[in-house]
């Protein structure tokens, strides 16, 4: 029951990635390119996404726990920091340079296209690689990890 | 190269997007966030936790066959890029969604619904430096 509907939840967010454009870097790029070929669709995407979020999450927490869960487990850290600001403006930069964010990537992987897929290689590399180190600088300065938002 | 404004496609695919988030809190209790998610599939704390992110993976993967079945075709994806832009970027965002733990779904949507102040500050670094990103890749490098 519980793998149902996590599948189903997420062949809508792909449906949805996929409806809205999300799923293609020329659209993607040119939504950032105010400067060039300008196409503002994205910013329907992330309104509608957060319109739908927005209320739904407020309506959602008067519940004692999850329908299919013990409990919420939404991320407790609130450290604004450098790790933070770094990693985002990085994110920024890869996305600007390739087009896909992991959000519509992964959705896209199911077209089977082999553009796709070399960019999920490269990004697994990535995340990969900076487990691994921010996993040996932990062993020597002890910081504490942060979660996903 | 051009792309046509999609104003209500990309609403409607907005809203669904929303929608998956909201059911994800209702049903599971967890944030959708795909950068969460390929970590937990590929780096899993528990047996219980990789099943559902694996699940949801599965799910986003089958969405363009399933619309393919739904309408005669598959979502269009044109890669304005090189093959070393793709690799290169794609190596940056791993190592910049990890360090600065989400994404577009998980900061941009989740967290800004959820009015995390972490979320906000994220999501205006990862939208300011794309901005510039692609200005300088068009007009400063490529101009």
């Amino acid at each position: 029951m519980r793998l149902i509907s996590a599948y189903l939840i997420g062949l809508v967010f792909g449906a949805g990635i996929a409806l809205s454009g999300m799923i293609n870097p020329a659209k993607v790029l040119n939504f950032f390119d105010v400067a060039g070929s300008w196409d503002p669709s994205l910013i329907f995407v992330m309104g509608g996404a957060l319109l739908v979020t927005f209320v739904g999450y407020r309506l959602v927490p008067g519940r004692e726990q999850p329908l299919l869960a013990r409990r919420f487990q939404v991320p407790t850290n609130s450290a604004i920091d450098t790790r933070l600001v770094g990693g985002s403006a990085l994110f920024g930069l890869g996305w600007g340079i390739a087009g896909f964010c992991p959000g519509g990537a992964l959705p896209a992987l199911g077209t089977g296209r082999s553009e796709v897929m070399m960019f999920v290689v490269a990004l697994i590399a990535g995340m990969l690689l900076t487990r691994l180190a921010m996993k040996m600088s932990q062993r020597t300065t002890n910081t504490p990890s942060s979660q996903h938002a | 190269m051009e792309t046509a404004f999609t104003p209500l496609a990309s609403l409607a695919g907005g809203a669904l997007i929303g929608l998956a988030a909201v059911l994800l809190m209702l049903i599971h209790g967890r944030i959708a966030g795909a950068t969460g998610i390929l970590t937990g599939v590929l780096l899993p704390t528990s047996r219980d936790d990789w099943a559902w992110r694996a699940a949801m993976l599965l799910g986003m993967v089958s969405a363009p066959g399933f619309l393919l079945l739904l309408t005669g075709t598959m979502p269009a994806i044109e890669v304005p890029v090189s093959t070393i832009a793709l690799l290169i970027g794609g190596f940056i965002v791993g190592i910049g969604v990890t360090l600065g733990s989400g994404c577009t779904s998980g900061h941009g949507v989740c967290g800004m619904a959820r009015l995390s102040p972490r979320s906000i500050v994220a999501t205006a670094a990862f939208m300011l430096v794309t901005f510039a990103t692609v200005y300088v890749v068009r007009h400063v490098i490529g101009g």
